[in-house]
């Protein structure tokens, strides 16, 4: 008896699972206007909505007195799969004289990135951030190679 | 009262008033003919357009929404493209049957048009085994598959019609099995005395439980049959390309892309006559207000609609579930939906000889 059991509770079971698949896509198909994902992207330019977490290229955070939390420490160039971050580091005199490591310059090739976020994970100091931009055409090759300190910022007081 | 059926009649009146029997009856023909190539077209792009439509709504995108308001003209700039394109033929394949593979597809596909009913009386040929007539020739495409796959000397491409062979053969005897379910309640197998026999209620109201689990496998039996997904390993694009048609190329191609959404219609169609009463609209009991107020829509619109339901239906399926292995499917065939139509027609039977259906 416990075989014909089995087999209707087999048969039972199927259709049930396939019955609350197809009340998931019918809702989709009923509520599509509102649920949809697609965004009709060159002609909706002004009013993009990407998600919070979309990943478009590596940028270094800069406040509005031109510093940032980066302490070239290269965990990010370290943790780069693909040699895509090349930190340069300079030795800034503190005021009592010493020789301290600080970021010079903080090369990005974006023509490497894989935009995998392993960076941004590694920083201590969390210095850099994905941005949303996602419009990286060039004409010449070389533009992709990218200085993401601006010029004349250093590095934020109390950040080590 | 404008109807297909006064139009046919009095184009047949003043065919034989004005030509002598023969010629008039050749007129017919080509008159049928244009008539079936055009609603094939159609069908082609009507069906496309909607199963693209369909996923699309299914997956939360758009869709086409580029070629004209809606994109309702993509799927014609498709079928531009694909007249355009070249048909080629590759060197290592049996010529012949390499060519003449999509035809006989195809040529199945049409045949079975003949006993279907669009209207009320609008019928190509009323042949008093209709349902047998169907069930027969819709098994033969599988010879045009088999051909395909076997002539385009590529070993996916008759991996997959061997598969397709293996599945429509299996699939045939459940399909078959709930089609004599309604033949038994209705007690023919002509189709205009199978939907006169839902005047009174489609059958799928009218013959309880067994119906609905007959109607249920059916559908299912249909959707493989066709070799649609989720039963699509004929195809199976992610391990054999495209089976049995991975050599077509161009217009050959599409015939066989065509073949496949007329072949959905007309197995929706077969369903709607059988459970839903093809042309005849909703009635419940005999002679009430209710009946009345439902003979007022006109019979196409009932059977297109009902066929374009089961269409969405079977759409539906195949972007809900997961495609099944070779042995799944046979499994579900020979194991599960073989046993249970097998005791479900028994129960029809029973139905039938006590008359407990309305």
């Amino acid at each position: 008896m416990s075989f014909i059991k089995n087999y209707i509770g087999d048969v039972w079971g199927a259709v049930k699972s396939l019955a609350a698949g197809m009340k998931l896509t019918g809702h989709y198909a009923l509520h599509h206007k509102k649920e949809k994902i697609t965004q009709q992207y060159p002609d909706n330019k002004d009013t993009l909505n990407l998600p919070e977490r979309f990943r478009g290229e590596v940028v270094l955070i800069h406040d509005e007195n031109n510093e940032h939390a980066c302490t070239g420490c290269t965990a990010c160039e370290l943790a780069c799969p693909n040699g895509t971050i090349k930190i340069i580091t300079k030795f800034d005199l503190t005021p009592e004289g010493k020789k301290k490591k600080a970021l010079d310059t903080f090369v990005y090739h974006l023509d490497l990135c894989t935009m995998c976020n392993l960076c941004i994970e590694a920083c201590p100091t969390s210095a850099i951030k994905m941005d949303q931009t996602f419009e990286h055409s060039v004409t010449d090759r070389s533009e992709l190679i990218k200085t993401l300190n601006k010029p004349g910022s250093k590095i934020r007081e109390g950040v080590e | 009262m404008w109807s297909l059926q006064n139009i046919a009649d009095s184009v047949q009146h003043w065919l034989y008033a004005t030509f002598n029997p023969t010629i008039a009856m050749l007129i017919e023909f080509a008159i049928i003919g244009v008539l079936a190539i055009g609603l094939f077209s159609m069908l082609g792009l009507v069906l496309i357009y909607m199963e693209r439509k369909v996923s699309a709504w299914m997956q939360l995108r758009l869709g086409p929404n580029r070629v004209g308001p809606k994109g309702v003209f993509q799927t014609m700039a498709d079928t531009l493209k694909l007249i355009v394109k070249e048909g080629m033929t590759p060197n290592g394949a049996d010529k012949l049957l390499f060519n003449l593979a999509p035809f006989i597809v195809m040529i199945s596909a049409m045949v079975i048009l003949a006993p279907l009913t669009f209207a009320k009386g609008f019928q190509i040929w009323d042949i008093n085994i209709g349902v047998f007539f169907i069930a027969a020739i819709s098994s033969l495409s599988v010879i045009g598959i088999l051909m395909a796959g076997w002539a385009s000397n590529n070993k996916y491409s008759l991996l997959g019609a061997m598969r397709s062979g293996a599945q429509i053969v299996s699939y045939e005897l459940s399909a078959g099995l709930s089609i004599l379910a309604i033949v038994v309640l209705s007690g023919s197998l002509k189709i205009t005395d199978i939907i006169a026999s839902q005047e009174n209620g489609w059958w799928i109201f009218k013959g309880h439980v067994p119906v609905w689990i007959a109607f249920v496998i059916f559908i299912i039996a249909v959707t493989a049959e066709t070799n649609r997904a989720p039963f699509d390993l004929a195809e199976a694009e992610s391990e054999l390309t495209a089976g049995f048609h991975t050599e077509y190329s161009g217009m050959k191609f599409a015939l066989f892309f065509l073949a496949e959404y007329v072949n959905i219609f007309v197995v929706c169609a077969l369903g709607a006559i059988l459970f839903l009463g093809g042309w005849m609209p909703l009635h419940f009991g005999t002679g009430t207000k209710f009946n009345e107020v439902m003979d007022y829509i006109p019979s196409s619109v009932w059977f297109f609609g009902k066929t374009f339901f089961l269409i969405f239906v079977i759409m539906w399926f195949r972007w809900t579930f997961p495609r099944l292995r070779i042995d799944q499917l046979l499994n579900l065939e020979w194991k599960y939906l073989l046993p249970i139509s097998m005791i479900n027609l028994l129960l029809v039977t029973l139905i039938a000889i006590l008359n407990w259906h309305f």
